[in-house]
Protein backbone atom coordinates (compact mmCIF):
# COMPACT_ATOMS: atom_id res chain seq x y z
CA UNK A 1 0.00 0.00 0.00
CA UNK A 2 2.64 2.47 0.88
CA UNK A 3 4.77 1.43 -1.98
CA UNK A 4 2.04 1.79 -4.43
CA UNK A 5 1.65 5.83 -3.04
CA UNK A 6 5.30 6.18 -3.55
CA UNK A 7 4.40 5.31 -6.85
CA UNK A 8 2.15 7.73 -7.40
CA UNK A 9 4.58 10.29 -5.77
CA UNK A 10 6.82 9.61 -8.19
CA UNK A 11 4.74 9.42 -11.00
CA UNK A 12 3.04 12.40 -10.41
CA UNK A 13 6.39 13.94 -9.86
CA UNK A 14 7.71 12.87 -13.09
CA UNK A 15 4.14 14.10 -14.86
CA UNK A 16 4.80 17.84 -12.86
CA UNK A 17 8.77 18.05 -14.38
CA UNK A 18 7.20 17.16 -17.89
CA UNK A 19 5.01 19.88 -17.70
CA UNK A 20 7.41 22.24 -16.71
CA UNK A 21 10.04 21.34 -19.43
CA UNK A 22 7.42 21.04 -21.84
CA UNK A 23 6.34 24.74 -21.13
CA UNK A 24 10.30 26.05 -21.13
CA UNK A 25 10.19 24.58 -24.53
CA UNK A 26 7.21 26.23 -25.57
CA UNK A 27 8.25 29.83 -24.02
CA UNK A 28 11.67 29.11 -26.47
CA UNK A 29 13.86 28.53 -23.26
CA UNK A 30 16.99 26.64 -24.08
CA UNK A 31 17.14 23.24 -22.48
CA UNK A 32 20.98 22.68 -20.59
CA UNK A 33 22.90 19.84 -20.05
CA UNK A 34 22.22 19.66 -16.34
CA UNK A 35 18.39 20.02 -16.37
CA UNK A 36 15.88 17.63 -16.23
CA UNK A 37 14.67 16.73 -19.42
CA UNK A 38 12.70 13.57 -20.26
CA UNK A 39 14.33 10.12 -21.17
CA UNK A 40 12.91 10.07 -24.93
CA UNK A 41 14.53 13.87 -25.70
CA UNK A 42 18.35 12.58 -24.25
CA UNK A 43 17.92 9.57 -26.54
CA UNK A 44 16.65 11.15 -29.33
CA UNK A 45 19.08 14.28 -29.40
CA UNK A 46 22.03 11.78 -28.77
CA UNK A 47 20.64 9.45 -31.82
CA UNK A 48 20.54 12.63 -33.80
CA UNK A 49 23.72 15.18 -32.39
CA UNK A 50 25.56 11.77 -32.90
CA UNK A 51 23.90 11.04 -36.39
CA UNK A 52 25.03 14.57 -37.28
CA UNK A 53 28.81 14.40 -36.26
CA UNK A 54 29.22 10.60 -37.60
CA UNK A 55 27.89 12.43 -40.91
CA UNK A 56 30.65 15.66 -40.70
CA UNK A 57 33.51 12.51 -39.89
CA UNK A 58 32.44 10.26 -42.88
CA UNK A 59 31.87 12.96 -45.03
CA UNK A 60 35.55 13.94 -45.24
CA UNK A 61 36.26 10.89 -47.13
CA UNK A 62 34.78 11.12 -50.56
CA UNK A 63 36.26 14.71 -50.73
CA UNK A 64 39.48 13.30 -49.01
CA UNK A 65 39.75 11.14 -52.09
CA UNK A 66 40.29 14.32 -54.73
CA UNK A 67 42.87 16.92 -52.31
CA UNK A 68 45.82 15.23 -54.04
CA UNK A 69 44.65 15.19 -57.22
CA UNK A 70 42.55 18.71 -56.70
CA UNK A 71 43.56 21.17 -60.06
CA UNK A 72 45.42 23.86 -58.68
CA UNK A 73 46.51 25.55 -55.61
CA UNK A 74 43.53 27.45 -55.39
CA UNK A 75 41.17 24.49 -55.57
CA UNK A 76 43.51 22.35 -53.15
CA UNK A 77 43.51 24.96 -50.42
CA UNK A 78 39.91 25.09 -50.46
CA UNK A 79 39.05 21.33 -50.42
CA UNK A 80 41.27 21.25 -47.37
CA UNK A 81 39.73 23.95 -45.27
CA UNK A 82 36.51 22.63 -46.31
CA UNK A 83 37.63 19.28 -45.12
CA UNK A 84 39.37 20.76 -42.53
CA UNK A 85 35.99 22.37 -41.28
CA UNK A 86 33.71 19.54 -41.19
CA UNK A 87 36.42 17.69 -38.49
CA UNK A 88 35.67 20.40 -36.29
CA UNK A 89 32.08 20.06 -36.80
CA UNK A 90 32.33 16.35 -36.01
CA UNK A 91 34.38 17.62 -32.59
CA UNK A 92 31.91 20.20 -31.79
CA UNK A 93 28.85 18.04 -32.25
CA UNK A 94 30.43 15.12 -30.65
CA UNK A 95 31.18 17.33 -27.56
CA UNK A 96 27.95 18.40 -27.34
CA UNK A 97 26.47 15.39 -27.68
CA UNK A 98 28.60 14.32 -24.54
CA UNK A 99 27.03 16.84 -22.50
CA UNK A 100 23.72 14.14 -22.90
CA UNK A 101 25.89 11.66 -20.43
CA UNK A 102 27.13 9.36 -23.23
CA UNK A 103 30.84 8.63 -23.87
CA UNK A 104 33.15 9.68 -27.07
CA UNK A 105 33.60 5.77 -27.23
CA UNK A 106 30.36 5.04 -27.49
CA UNK A 107 29.63 7.05 -30.00
CA UNK A 108 32.86 6.19 -31.86
CA UNK A 109 31.61 2.70 -31.54
CA UNK A 110 28.25 3.13 -32.09
CA UNK A 111 29.50 4.43 -35.67
CA UNK A 112 31.93 1.60 -36.00
CA UNK A 113 29.66 -1.13 -35.42
CA UNK A 114 26.73 0.25 -37.89
CA UNK A 115 24.22 0.56 -34.95
CA UNK A 116 24.39 5.02 -35.62
CA UNK A 117 23.99 5.76 -38.84
CA UNK A 118 25.56 8.94 -40.67
CA UNK A 119 23.79 10.25 -44.01
CA UNK A 120 23.61 8.08 -46.21
CA UNK A 121 24.82 10.33 -49.22
CA UNK A 122 28.69 9.72 -48.13
CA UNK A 123 27.85 5.86 -49.18
CA UNK A 124 27.91 7.41 -53.06
CA UNK A 125 31.44 7.39 -55.03
CA UNK A 126 33.28 10.35 -56.22
CA UNK A 127 34.27 9.65 -59.70
CA UNK A 128 35.40 13.05 -61.35
CA UNK A 129 36.91 16.07 -60.19
CA UNK A 130 33.19 17.61 -61.12
CA UNK A 131 31.63 15.80 -57.94
CA UNK A 132 34.07 18.14 -55.54
CA UNK A 133 31.58 20.85 -57.35
CA UNK A 134 28.43 18.56 -57.12
CA UNK A 135 28.58 18.15 -53.12
CA UNK A 136 29.81 21.49 -52.43
CA UNK A 137 26.61 22.94 -54.12
CA UNK A 138 24.13 20.16 -53.74
CA UNK A 139 25.02 18.24 -50.64
CA UNK A 140 26.18 21.42 -48.56
CA UNK A 141 23.66 23.30 -50.02
CA UNK A 142 20.87 20.73 -48.88
CA UNK A 143 22.96 20.37 -45.60
CA UNK A 144 22.13 23.93 -45.31
CA UNK A 145 18.26 24.17 -45.44
CA UNK A 146 19.25 20.96 -43.04
CA UNK A 147 20.65 23.20 -40.35
CA UNK A 148 19.63 26.44 -40.58
CA UNK A 149 16.93 25.94 -38.67
CA UNK A 150 18.81 23.70 -36.08
CA UNK A 151 20.85 27.17 -34.55
CA UNK A 152 17.16 27.87 -32.82
CA UNK A 153 16.82 24.21 -31.84
CA UNK A 154 15.75 23.45 -28.22
CA UNK A 155 19.21 21.64 -26.83
CA UNK A 156 21.63 24.67 -26.23
CA UNK A 157 24.83 22.87 -26.95
CA UNK A 158 23.40 21.68 -30.08
CA UNK A 159 22.09 25.04 -31.07
CA UNK A 160 25.37 26.71 -30.28
CA UNK A 161 27.47 24.12 -32.39
CA UNK A 162 24.97 25.09 -35.32
CA UNK A 163 25.56 28.38 -35.05
CA UNK A 164 29.16 28.09 -35.53
CA UNK A 165 28.86 25.53 -38.36
CA UNK A 166 26.23 26.87 -39.78
CA UNK A 167 28.65 30.03 -40.10
CA UNK A 168 31.38 28.24 -41.75
CA UNK A 169 29.61 26.05 -44.47
CA UNK A 170 28.36 29.03 -46.32
CA UNK A 171 31.85 28.87 -47.87
CA UNK A 172 31.35 25.15 -48.78
CA UNK A 173 28.78 26.08 -51.01
CA UNK A 174 29.86 28.88 -52.23
CA UNK A 175 33.23 26.91 -53.34
CA UNK A 176 31.69 23.99 -54.97
CA UNK A 177 29.15 26.16 -57.08
CA UNK A 178 32.45 28.05 -58.18
CA UNK A 179 34.04 24.78 -59.26
CA UNK A 180 30.85 23.75 -61.08
CA UNK A 181 30.92 27.25 -62.88
CA UNK A 182 34.25 26.65 -63.98
CA UNK A 183 33.58 23.57 -65.87
CA UNK A 184 30.63 24.52 -67.46
CA UNK A 185 32.25 27.62 -69.23
CA UNK A 186 35.52 25.60 -70.04
CA UNK A 187 35.36 22.83 -72.86
CA UNK A 188 33.08 20.59 -73.82
CA UNK A 189 33.92 17.64 -72.26
CA UNK A 190 34.26 19.41 -68.78
CA UNK A 191 30.73 20.97 -69.34
CA UNK A 192 29.54 17.36 -70.22
CA UNK A 193 31.50 15.93 -66.12
CA UNK A 194 29.44 18.56 -64.37
CA UNK A 195 26.19 17.22 -66.18
CA UNK A 196 27.50 13.77 -65.35
CA UNK A 197 28.32 14.47 -61.93
CA UNK A 198 24.91 16.81 -60.88
CA UNK A 199 22.89 13.50 -62.66
CA UNK A 200 24.28 11.42 -60.50
CA UNK A 201 24.22 13.32 -57.02
CA UNK A 202 20.83 15.06 -57.45
CA UNK A 203 18.55 12.92 -56.27
CA UNK A 204 20.49 11.72 -53.71
CA UNK A 205 20.61 15.49 -52.25
CA UNK A 206 16.75 15.00 -52.92
CA UNK A 207 16.57 11.83 -50.74
CA UNK A 208 19.56 13.50 -48.20
CA UNK A 209 16.40 15.95 -46.32
CA UNK A 210 14.91 12.41 -45.47
CA UNK A 211 11.46 10.09 -45.82
CA UNK A 212 8.41 12.08 -47.09
CA UNK A 213 6.74 13.20 -44.08
CA UNK A 214 3.95 10.43 -43.86
CA UNK A 215 7.08 8.22 -43.76
CA UNK A 216 8.92 10.17 -41.35
CA UNK A 217 8.17 8.06 -37.84
CA UNK A 218 10.31 11.17 -35.66
CA UNK A 219 8.74 14.18 -37.17
CA UNK A 220 5.94 15.25 -35.34
CA UNK A 221 7.62 14.75 -31.43
CA UNK A 222 11.03 16.46 -33.18
CA UNK A 223 8.73 19.14 -34.24
CA UNK A 224 7.40 19.70 -30.85
CA UNK A 225 11.00 19.56 -29.58
CA UNK A 226 11.80 21.90 -31.91
CA UNK A 227 14.03 19.71 -33.13
CA UNK A 228 13.10 20.37 -36.38
CA UNK A 229 11.37 23.06 -37.39
CA UNK A 230 10.09 22.51 -40.89
CA UNK A 231 9.43 18.83 -42.37
CA UNK A 232 11.49 16.84 -44.64
CA UNK A 233 9.08 17.62 -47.41
CA UNK A 234 9.05 21.81 -46.98
CA UNK A 235 12.80 21.03 -46.71
CA UNK A 236 13.00 19.06 -49.62
CA UNK A 237 10.88 22.09 -51.78
CA UNK A 238 13.23 24.70 -50.39
CA UNK A 239 15.73 22.97 -51.69
CA UNK A 240 14.69 22.13 -55.22
CA UNK A 241 12.95 25.70 -55.36
CA UNK A 242 16.27 27.76 -54.69
CA UNK A 243 18.32 24.61 -57.11
CA UNK A 244 17.10 25.05 -60.01
CA UNK A 245 17.35 28.81 -61.26
CA UNK A 246 21.27 27.94 -60.26
CA UNK A 247 21.03 24.56 -62.61
CA UNK A 248 20.07 27.16 -65.49
CA UNK A 249 22.36 29.58 -64.71
CA UNK A 250 25.03 26.73 -64.93
CA UNK A 251 23.39 25.63 -67.89
CA UNK A 252 22.99 22.29 -67.06
CA UNK A 253 19.90 20.29 -66.97
CA UNK A 254 18.66 18.49 -63.75
CA UNK A 255 17.82 15.18 -64.68
CA UNK A 256 14.21 14.69 -63.88
CA UNK A 257 11.64 15.24 -66.66
CA UNK A 258 8.83 15.78 -64.61
CA UNK A 259 10.74 18.64 -62.93
CA UNK A 260 8.05 21.60 -63.96
CA UNK A 261 7.34 25.26 -62.67
CA UNK A 262 3.85 25.05 -60.92
CA UNK A 263 2.45 28.67 -61.38
CA UNK A 264 -0.36 27.92 -59.11
CA UNK A 265 1.69 26.69 -56.00
CA UNK A 266 4.85 29.02 -56.91
CA UNK A 267 6.78 26.19 -56.39
CA UNK A 268 8.41 23.18 -58.63
CA UNK A 269 6.87 19.99 -58.98
CA UNK A 270 9.22 17.22 -59.44
CA UNK A 271 9.17 13.21 -60.38
CA UNK A 272 9.04 10.18 -58.30
CA UNK A 273 12.30 9.54 -55.87
CA UNK A 274 13.26 5.98 -55.95
CA UNK A 275 13.06 5.46 -52.30
CA UNK A 276 13.63 1.92 -52.21
CA UNK A 277 17.73 2.86 -53.45
CA UNK A 278 17.19 4.76 -50.37
CA UNK A 279 16.20 2.66 -47.85
CA UNK A 280 18.60 0.15 -49.78
CA UNK A 281 22.02 2.32 -48.89
CA UNK A 282 20.78 3.30 -45.50
CA UNK A 283 20.59 -0.76 -44.77
CA UNK A 284 24.12 -0.84 -46.08
CA UNK A 285 23.65 -1.59 -49.53
CA UNK A 286 25.31 1.20 -51.01
CA UNK A 287 28.18 1.72 -53.25
CA UNK A 288 30.18 2.88 -50.27
CA UNK A 289 28.93 1.96 -47.27
CA UNK A 290 31.67 -0.57 -46.61
CA UNK A 291 34.63 1.17 -47.83
CA UNK A 292 33.47 4.37 -45.62
CA UNK A 293 33.20 2.22 -42.62
CA UNK A 294 37.08 0.69 -42.93
CA UNK A 295 38.42 3.38 -43.86
CA UNK A 296 37.08 5.05 -40.69
CA UNK A 297 37.79 1.60 -38.48
CA UNK A 298 41.36 2.05 -40.26
CA UNK A 299 42.18 5.38 -39.19
CA UNK A 300 40.68 4.65 -35.64
CA UNK A 301 42.58 1.06 -34.89
CA UNK A 302 45.86 1.77 -36.17
CA UNK A 303 45.82 5.39 -34.35
CA UNK A 304 45.24 3.94 -31.30
CA UNK A 305 49.33 3.12 -30.32
CA UNK A 306 49.40 6.98 -30.94
CA UNK A 307 46.71 7.94 -28.31
CA UNK A 308 48.09 5.56 -26.39
CA UNK A 309 51.36 7.44 -26.48
CA UNK A 310 50.68 10.49 -25.73
CA UNK A 311 48.47 9.34 -23.10
CA UNK A 312 52.08 7.74 -21.51
CA UNK A 313 53.67 11.09 -22.23
CA UNK A 314 51.13 13.19 -20.13
CA UNK A 315 50.99 10.92 -17.08
CA UNK A 316 54.81 10.67 -17.62
CA UNK A 317 55.08 14.63 -17.53
CA UNK A 318 52.92 15.07 -14.34
CA UNK A 319 55.10 12.32 -12.60
CA UNK A 320 58.11 14.29 -13.18
CA UNK A 321 56.67 17.38 -11.92
CA UNK A 322 55.57 15.97 -8.62
CA UNK A 323 58.92 14.50 -8.09
CA UNK A 324 60.55 18.34 -9.08
CA UNK A 325 58.06 19.58 -6.43
CA UNK A 326 59.18 17.27 -3.66
CA UNK A 327 62.86 17.73 -4.28
CA UNK B 1 46.37 0.31 -23.04
CA UNK B 2 43.63 2.53 -24.68
CA UNK B 3 42.96 5.33 -22.12
CA UNK B 4 40.49 8.10 -23.25
CA UNK B 5 41.53 11.31 -23.29
CA UNK B 6 40.38 13.83 -20.64
CA UNK B 7 37.59 16.40 -21.44
CA UNK B 8 38.96 20.19 -21.74
CA UNK B 9 36.92 22.92 -21.92
CA UNK B 10 37.80 25.84 -24.49
CA UNK B 11 37.79 29.66 -23.44
CA UNK B 12 38.37 32.23 -26.57
CA UNK B 13 39.21 36.11 -25.75
CA UNK B 14 37.80 37.52 -29.20
CA UNK B 15 40.02 40.04 -29.28
CA UNK B 16 41.51 42.76 -26.53
CA UNK B 17 39.45 44.15 -24.33
CA UNK B 18 36.57 41.71 -24.04
CA UNK B 19 36.46 38.68 -21.86
CA UNK B 20 37.35 35.35 -22.30
CA UNK B 21 33.91 33.23 -23.32
CA UNK B 22 33.40 29.74 -23.37
CA UNK B 23 34.08 28.13 -27.15
CA UNK B 24 33.15 24.80 -26.83
CA UNK B 25 34.99 21.42 -25.38
CA UNK B 26 37.36 18.61 -26.78
CA UNK B 27 39.25 16.11 -25.80
CA UNK B 28 43.40 15.87 -26.21
CA UNK B 29 46.05 14.43 -23.89
CA UNK B 30 47.58 16.93 -22.19
CA UNK B 31 47.35 20.83 -21.45
CA UNK B 32 49.30 21.59 -24.67
CA UNK B 33 47.88 19.46 -26.68
CA UNK B 34 44.75 20.51 -25.84
CA UNK B 35 45.96 24.09 -26.55
CA UNK B 36 47.26 22.71 -30.51
CA UNK B 37 43.75 21.53 -30.90
CA UNK B 38 41.95 24.55 -29.35
CA UNK B 39 43.57 26.63 -31.58
CA UNK B 40 42.56 24.59 -35.00
CA UNK B 41 38.98 23.49 -34.15
CA UNK B 42 37.80 27.07 -32.63
CA UNK B 43 40.29 30.37 -34.37
CA UNK B 44 40.36 28.67 -37.59
CA UNK B 45 38.81 32.16 -38.87
CA UNK B 46 40.75 34.46 -36.72
CA UNK B 47 38.19 34.03 -33.90
CA UNK B 48 40.81 34.86 -30.85
CA UNK B 49 43.63 36.52 -29.75
CA UNK B 50 44.06 34.49 -26.57
CA UNK B 51 42.57 30.89 -25.43
CA UNK B 52 42.84 29.47 -22.21
CA UNK B 53 42.07 25.42 -21.84
CA UNK B 54 40.75 23.88 -18.12
CA UNK B 55 40.29 20.48 -17.62
CA UNK B 56 36.36 19.97 -17.21
CA UNK B 57 36.85 17.65 -14.43
CA UNK B 58 38.11 21.13 -12.52
CA UNK B 59 35.36 22.67 -12.85
CA UNK B 60 32.29 23.11 -10.07
CA UNK B 61 29.03 23.62 -11.43
CA UNK B 62 25.79 24.85 -9.66
CA UNK B 63 22.96 22.06 -10.05
CA UNK B 64 20.23 23.64 -11.75
CA UNK B 65 17.39 21.60 -9.09
CA UNK B 66 19.25 24.14 -6.50
CA UNK B 67 18.68 27.51 -8.70
CA UNK B 68 15.30 28.50 -6.32
CA UNK B 69 17.53 29.36 -3.46
CA UNK B 70 20.40 30.42 -5.40
CA UNK B 71 19.08 33.04 -7.44
CA UNK B 72 15.52 33.43 -6.78
CA UNK B 73 16.41 35.53 -3.21
CA UNK B 74 17.47 38.10 -5.74
CA UNK B 75 13.84 38.55 -7.27
CA UNK B 76 12.64 40.92 -4.34
CA UNK B 77 15.52 43.27 -4.22
CA UNK B 78 15.08 45.58 -6.40
CA UNK B 79 15.98 48.23 -4.40
CA UNK B 80 19.66 46.68 -5.99
CA UNK B 81 18.07 48.72 -9.09
CA UNK B 82 18.31 52.17 -9.70
CA UNK B 83 14.65 52.02 -11.30
CA UNK B 84 13.65 51.36 -7.10
CA UNK B 85 14.43 55.20 -5.76
CA UNK B 86 11.80 57.84 -7.26
CA UNK B 87 12.91 61.51 -8.16
CA UNK B 88 11.61 64.25 -9.68
CA UNK B 89 11.22 64.18 -13.43
CA UNK B 90 13.36 67.65 -14.08
CA UNK B 91 16.38 66.33 -12.30
CA UNK B 92 18.89 65.77 -14.75
CA UNK B 93 22.39 63.57 -14.32
CA UNK B 94 21.07 61.30 -12.14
Amino acid sequence: MKNKENMNENEKQTKNLEEIFEAKIARDEKIEPKDWMPEKYRKTHIRQISQHAHSEIVGMLPEGNWITRAPSLRRKVALLAKVQDEAGHGLYLYSACETLGISREELYDQLHSGKAKYSSIFNYPTLTWADMGAIGWLVDGAAIINQVPLCNTSFGPYARAMVRVCKEESFHQRQGYEIMMTLCNGTQEQKEMAQDALNRWWWPSLMMLGPTDDESIHTEQSMKWKLKRKTNDELRQQFIDQTVPQADILGLTIPDPDLKYNNDTGHYDFGKIDWDEFWQVVKGHGMCNKERISARKNAWDNGEWVRDAAVAYAEKQVEKDEVKKAV
Amino acid sequence: MNKNWPLWEIFVRSKNGLEHRHFGSLRAADAEMAMNNARDVYTRRSEGVSIWVVESKNITASNPEHNGELFEPAADKAYRHPTFYDLPDDIEHM
